[in-house]
């Protein structure tokens, strides 16, 4: 009898392990549980073109029903996996129903953390479909609006809010926003993006607490100011799904601990990909959970390698990190890690709208890259990234193109 | 033959198309796709379905090529 391998999720990792096992022409049957009733459908545009309603969700799809018969991928909508028996090699699935496996891939992700006075009618998360369409339509009735925290949702958010005309209020408890990732200084040029768009930005401080009183929406911040909203939209992070692999056997650990090729501690056949994976990175000498989506996409390879046996002996997953925001008119493109250790080089010009942040370990080493509006110099970035290259060697091929280094 | 299609109407920059296929794909200046080569062989097949697989934005396309098709 043919193997049958679950994947539990149908965000990225999951839909591209799947596509990735028929691609390496897995034998056995594929059947992918996803928890909504809609195909699954891509991420980040989700507080970026939807919400400025520039793209429909139809067009974020990933995986048609058609595509999905085609490549004989067995796609179950609206079937929520709430436990895993790993003994029994059985996923079980709201309602009650078991789904035998040979082999299981985890990739569940990760979920919007919410503040303690969350929900409340008005108040909004962008994990979702349904979250971005809601946060839409309360969008298009109009502002003021406010954003806590000026991570990457947040500031898209922001964003698209201030491009739609609507008054902005943005609030961090950090001194400046990304500051624990790109440092102070760094983190300064992006609150004075936000304050060139006209956004209020509230930064060093905390959302102490939030009324509503029916009409609108009033939040307390821990300086005592007052900032009154119709809407509030929080972006504070994400955490792993994970709630259902409780008492599983499954090694939990913030994410899902697994190895090097996604093959996870505690339980035998159980993979995992995506957010929810914590593995050992080989280059950073520790473990790792990366919520990108380049990093699910690259992950869910090696996870189908392994699973159709060709990861014996093969590297382990070992990505230089590379995320993407778009906000205003800024392309921002973030690789490797920064840092907020400060120590960084700039090239090109803020005034310019171009720019690259070259981070680096103090000595010569490059260990991370900023770049705005410049994709040129975030793929040579990249690439000396995965070669252990340093700055010296960066900055003369980015100067080599004609972008004079900031005096 | 596979022929290599992008799509300039939907490319943002991305750049994973370059990182996994620099000898096929580049971006420009301005941060757009550039096809550096439109035919691969059908042996580079995978590795190139991979790079196009790796669009964020799905902009590229890798088909076979019907014989005699006129390349352009």
């Amino acid at each position: 009898m043919s193997p049958t391998t679950v994947i539990v999720g149908g965000s990225v990792g999951g839909v591209r392990t799947a596509q990735a096992l028929r691609g390496a022409d897995y034998a056995g049957r594929v059947v992918l549980l996803v928890k909504e009733d809609r195909a699954p459908y891509d991420k980040p545009p989700l507080s970026k073109a939807v919400l400025a309603g520039a793209a429909t969700l139809d067009d974020l799809t990933l995986l048609s029903p058609t595509e999905a018969d085609r490549l004989g991928i067995e796609l179950r909508l609206g079937t929520e996996a709430v436990a895993l028996d790993a003994a029994a090699h059985e996923v079980v699935v709201a309602g009650g129903e078991r789904i035998g496996y040979d082999n299981l891939v985890i990739a569940t992700g990760a979920e919007a953390r919410r503040p303690e006075w969350c929900p409340m009618p008005g108040v909004h998360v962008v994990r979702t479909a349904e979250d971005a369409d809601a946060l839409r339509a309360d969008l298009d009735r109009g502002g003021p609006i406010l954003v806590v925290g000026a991570g990457f949702i947040g500031a898209e958010v922001a964003a698209t809010a201030r491009t739609k005309g609507l008054p902005v209020t943005l609030v961090d408890p950090l001194p400046a926003p990304m500051s624990r990732v790109l440092s102070e200084e760094i983190g300064d040029h992006f609150a004075d993006l936000h304050r060139r768009h006209g956004v209020t930005t509230r930064f060093g401080v905390a959302v102490q607490r939030l009324d509503s009183d029916g009409h609108g929406l009033r939040a307390t911040l821990t300086d005592g100011t007052i900032v009154d909203a119709a809407t509030v939209v929080v972006g504070i992070g994400a955490e792993p799904t994970v709630a259902w692999l409780a008492s599983s056997g499954v090694r939990l650990d913030d994410g899902v601990v697994c190895d090097g090729q996604g093959r996870c501690e505690g339980v035998d056949d159980v993979f995992a990909v995506g957010d929810v994976a914590r593995w050992w990175h080989p280059r950073h000498g520790e473990r790792v959970r990366i919520e990108h989506w380049t990093n699910a996409a690259e992950q869910a390879v090696v996870v189908a390698r392994a699973l159709v046996g060709g990861g014996e002996g093969a590297p382990p997953h070992a990505p230089v990190e590379y995320v993407w925001s778009d906000q205003y008119d800024w392309k921002i493109q973030i690789a490797g890690r920064p840092g907020a250790t400060g120590r960084h080089e700039m090239l090109g010009s803020v005034a310019d709208n171009r720019f690259a942040v070259l981070f680096h370990d103090g000595e010569d080493l490059l260990t991370g890259l900023l770049t705005v509006n410049w994709p040129r110099a975030t793929v040579a970035g990249r690439r000396a990234l995965a070669q252990a290259g340093t700055r010296t060697e960066l900055r003369s091929r980015l100067e080599g193109g004609g972008v004079p280094a900031q005096t | 033959m596979m022929r290599v299609r992008a799509d300039t109407t939907l490319c943002q920059g991305y750049g994973n198309c370059v990182v996994d296929a620099d000898d096929v794909f580049d971006v420009d200046d301005d941060g757009m796709v550039v096809v550096l080569r439109e035919t691969v062989s059908t042996e580079e097949r995978a590795r190139v379905e991979a790079a196009a697989r790796s669009c964020p934005v799905a902009a590229l396309s890798v088909s076979e090529e019907p014989p005699g098709a006129d390349l352009g």
